[in-house]
């Protein structure tokens, strides 16, 4: 047979500090810790980068991706097409060549020749024996496998230019405390840098620049900063059951807890974690503990928050705080357990039967999940009701650039309408659930704090303003209209929406949570061919009066969303009453973040379509 | 639940106990349940049992689920805090509240349907997570509010008043309690009040999950003479191995008993709980004797009351998390949030 002869120089584009790398591997193979290193290293280069894993719901065995973009201009959603596919997974090699552009780059493990369908004529190959080179340099079965990952990374580092040092570097704190892996680890890096350096023409026209755009900037996930903003939002009991891909908010949480939540007198612990039988304990735990005066959190995910239906209702009418921590999944069912989508807009906005409304905010980047999770208790204390902190497997579980995370010292929980003994002494009477300041929010004791004042029956039946059982439709009704004019007064007490329209733009867009990401990107682009648009990015719901009025102020609004029935779209005509000719919907609901091309390409089609209608004869 | 407010009169020259407190000031609303029902007889003995013991009515937190069962704690205790959740839900709430709050009684009152059916899961694992309360489960085998099904406690061939049979076996709560790791188990009757009474008391003394399987039978919709959970059928094989006296910490012991038939217990507090005439020298530290005996009785159409089983020497669940001594819900900004300083040392781990 013909040694095969891989093409390596056919029209590559030159690009700096801008283009897309995947990494297809075979999960449980190791290959995620070698694929975050060479993420960070760009990071620490100065360069922003975005992670994106895109994970089969599997342990061993089945495809996994890890797309990496890089950017020098910021642009941090993910981009169409592949510029350098290193294709490391045999079940799926064939469809990860074809997804690389033109004149891109493939490396794979050249061991095995690859079979003649694989080979395209418009892009460039990589052949690097990583088998070969592993089962020659080391001993172990376990490390043969291991090591190909770190040998790619170092064959990286000499092929798009990463300094070499930024990876040893991050080798050596990998492994403080076991350092007897450092140096393989290294060599492993070397035995691929060596293999390049003596066998290609390096750097490759795609290459990396040290840049200084990361500076003051951190790479962090979501859920680990959910977990640190609980710790710091004053929560001490987390009540969860394991779900993809909630999980890792409540192990963020244990880390944090472990390390800062230990009195230092007696070691004893400051915190409780229950991992509970079903997510109807974890959030009946959370809201026990609610009504009792701790801060107390779960965190789940769609057929999680299913489950928790009924008791969202009862935290709401019996005005009990909690927060509840939604990392987002493809749904319905099941669904897809590792894809992202925004789908639970209507299942957590209405939670529950009856007439049920819930507070939902929407973090969109880790800053945000970490800022959110220490509000939500603020403002479940404050409003007395559960709080849905709605984030998605996109936020929660992969590293994005943001700023790095700060505190007020300053700061004090505002633990809301809570009578004291004292207080209690000098009121007549006590009736839980009264409008005492006009503003729908009741004031409520904690048991025990009084021996014979302020104590009441706490009930998810019809009950009056002094928390007595009622039948009295009318009285009910009372209840029923000053919880409404409650979530008027949380409207107005949310994180405020994020509105451009400086401009004053005939066209607008509103959007939330992941899908800011690729807004700037659609902007910039836009502007380019003429066309301008004012933003409005969607921080909570009950939407802010503000909403509505950007929805009147423009002529057409692009409601920019990732699920299939337009749900942000549906609650801005049920809650603002706002036009359906007036809105668009852009929907992406693949379980893929939304692209910059996707919205750009939709808002182009509208337009044309919009055109064409005006051209019709009448 | 009550329509009318019940009348504040009190007698000027009723007794009080040691926090200066009338029986009276143990009560709850008036009762909405059926007349004759065991369920009142229950709120009777929290009542008594508590005014006697001078446990401060605000110091309780009282917690149930949803059904017949689920009403009582609004007909005791009107000064402690009540939460009336959730169908089989009451285990989740008691344990939240608990972990919160370690400074208070409580007391989770649940039924056959609460507790064995829609929330058998969550009773399993409240019991597996040792959470200090008394949970009592107020068991009538069927389902009042919904006019009579059977319910899982159901014994089989018991039938109810409209003639359906129970084509199932029963399930245990007590047995499954002591199964479980439950370290206080005990059944009673709600027309007993001499052994309710007592081991009422010594269940909210007692540290760590005590369990009360209490039959309380339903008049109206289960005590006929065919039904194993009626008034008739629990009198005639009602089984007491051993008869109970609670002697609260620094009360004097008077009662004299006859020698070599009487078991004392001393609890965590130092108050001592008496077992005496018990005859068949029962031994209530010895798990699988427990559970035999249920057994053995239940093979017989006998039901087996009394301290069933108790165990000192087990941890609840702040112990077994070793959580501060302070209660969660008094800890502040200062014992909780590690501040600025440390986020600044935490955002180095990220950049």
């Amino acid at each position: 047979m013909p040694e095969l002869v891989y093409s390596t120089k056919i029209k590559a584009m030159p690009k700096v500090n801008d283009f897309v790398v995947k990494f297809a591997n075979v999960n449980g193979s190791g290959s995620a810790s070698a694929n975050n290193m060479f993420a960070k290293a760009i990071f620490r280069m100065g360069i922003p980068v975005s992670p994106h894993n895109i994970f089969p719901s599997n342990i061993q065995g089945l495809p996994t991706w890890y797309e990496v973009r890089i950017s020098e201009d910021n642009y941090l959603g993910r981009r169409e097409g592949v510029d350098l596919m290193v294709a490391m997974n045999e079940q799926t090699i064939k469809a990860d060549i074809q997804s690389v552009v033109p004149g891109g780059y493939v490396l794979f493990d050249s061991s095995k020749a690859l079979a003649n369908d694989l080979i395209r004529d418009d892009v460039n190959y990589l052949p690097l024996p990583l088998k070969d080179i592993c089962l020659r340099e080391f001993e172990k079965p376990a490390q043969r496998q291991l090591f190909k990952n770190i040998v790619y990374v170092g064959a990286l580092a000499a092929f798009l230019n990463i300094d070499f040092k930024v990876l040893t570097e991050m080798v050596s704190e990998q492994f403080r405390g076991k350092e007897k892996l450092i140096l393989p680890n290294i060599h492993a890096l070397e035995l691929g840098q060596k293999y390049v350096s003596e066998n290609f023409e390096y750097p490759l026209p795609l290459q990396l620049k040290k840049s200084n755009k990361t500076a003051g900037k951190i790479l962090i996930d979501g859920n680990t900063a959910v977990g640190l903003g609980c710790v710091y939002g004053g929560a001490t009991i987390a009540s969860w059951y394991p779900l993809t891909p909630s999980t890792s908010v409540v192990d963020s949480f244990g880390k944090y807890c472990n390390r800062l939540r230990i009195d230092p007198g007696t070691g004893k612990k400051k915190f409780s974690i229950i991992q509970a039988e079903d997510e109807l304990a974890a959030i009946g735990i959370a809201i026990g503990a609610g009504w009792n005066g701790a801060r107390a959190f779960t965190a789940s995910s769609g057929p999680g928050v299913s489950l928790m239906q009924e008791f969202l209702g009862l935290a709401y009418f019996s005005e009990v705080p909690v927060v509840l921590f939604n990392i987002q999944r493809v749904g319905p069912s099941t669904g897809m357990p590792t894809r992202t989508q925004q789908g639970d807009l209507f299942s957590c906005a209405y939670a529950s039967h009856g007439d049920t409304k819930q507070i939902l905010l929407f973090p969109s980047t880790p800053k945000e999940c970490f800022e959110f999770a220490a509000d939500a208790f603020d403002i479940s204390d404050r409003l007395q009701t559960p709080v849905i902190v709605m984030s998605d497997l996109e936020l929660g579980m992969n590293e994005q650039i943001c700023d790095q995370l700060s505190w007020d010292d300053s700061r004090v929980y505002d633990r809301g309408k809570v009578l004291s003994a004292e207080q209690l002494e000098e009121i007549e009477k006590f009736g839980r659930y009264q409008d005492i300041d006009g503003d729908g929010i009741p004031y409520r004791t904690y048991p025990g704090t009084h021996p014979h004042k302020g104590s009441y029956f706490t009930r998810g039946s019809s009950h009056d303003a002094n928390a007595a059982y009622t039948e009295d439709g009318d009285v009910y009704a009372e209840v029923m209209d000053r919880i409404a004019l409650k979530f008027e007064t949380a409207a107005n007490y949310l994180p405020k929406p994020e509105i451009s329209n400086q401009a004053k733009q005939p066209l607008g867009m509103i959007y939330l949570g992941t899908t800011t990401g690729a807004i700037q990107e659609v902007l910039d682009s836009l502007a380019k061919k003429g066309i301008a648009l004012d933003t409005l990015r969607i921080k909570a719901f009950p939407f802010h009066q503000s909403v509505k009025e950007f929805v009147n102020d423009h002529e057409l609004v692009y409601i920019i969303e990732q699920n299939r029935d337009a749900q942000l779209k549906s609650l801005l005509k049920i809650e603002c009453n706002a036009n359906e000719e007036q809105m668009h919907s852009i929907l992406s609901y693949n379980g893929l973040l939304i692209t910059a091309q996707h919205i750009e390409r939709d808002i182009l089609d509208s337009m044309t379509a919009l055109e064409n209608a005006k051209d019709v004869p009448a | 639940m009550s329509y009318i407010t019940k009348p504040k009169f009190q007698y000027p020259g009723l007794e009080t106990n040691d926090v200066g407190l009338s029986r009276r000031d143990y009560e709850g609303t008036l009762t909405t349940l059926c007349g004759g029902c065991g369920h009142d007889s229950i709120s009777a003995a929290i009542i008594q049992a508590a005014a006697e013991m001078s446990l401060e009515p605000h110091k309780v937190a009282k917690i149930s689920g949803i059904g017949c069962s689920s009403k009582i704690p609004s007909y005791f205790l009107s000064k402690a805090h009540g939460f009336n959740s959730v169908h089989g839900r009451m285990p989740s709430v008691a344990t939240g509240a608990n972990i919160a709050n370690k400074d208070l009684h409580y007391v989770g009152i649940s039924g056959d349907g609460d507790s064995a059916s829609i929330g058998l899961g969550q009773f399993c694992h409240i019991v597996r997570r040792r959470i200090n309360m008394l949970y009592i489960v107020a068991n009538n085998g069927t389902y009042g509010l919904t006019k009579g099904q059977l319910s899982a406690t159901a014994d089989l061939g018991s039938k109810t008043k409209t003639g359906e049979e129970s084509l199932y076996d029963n399930i245990d709560m007590a047995n499954l309690a002591i199964e479980l790791g439950a370290s206080f188990v005990a059944r009673s009757f709600s027309g007993d009040k001499q052994q309710l009474i007592p081991l009422l008391q010594a269940g909210l003394t007692h540290k760590g999950f005590a369990f009360i399987d209490i039959i309380s039978p339903c008049v109206t919709f289960n005590n006929t003479d065919s039904s194993t959970h009626g008034y008739k059928n629990t009198w005639e094989n009602y089984i007491a191995l051993s008869q109970v006296d609670f002697v609260p910490m620094r009360k004097e012991i008077t009662t004299k008993y006859e020698a070599g038939k009487e078991k004392e217990i001393t609890l965590h507090d130092g108050s001592v709980i008496h077992l005496h005439k018990t005859g068949n020298n029962y031994d209530p530290y010895d798990k699988e004797n427990a559970q035999h005996h249920i057994n053995q009785h239940k093979k017989e159409g006998k039901i087996a009351t009394g301290l069933l089983y108790i165990n000192q020497s087990t941890s609840d669940l702040h112990e077994l998390q070793d959580t501060v001594d302070k209660p969660f819900n008094r800890l502040t900004n200062h014992d909780l949030c590690p501040g600025s300083e440390v986020l600044d040392d935490i955002n180095e781990t990220f950049s």
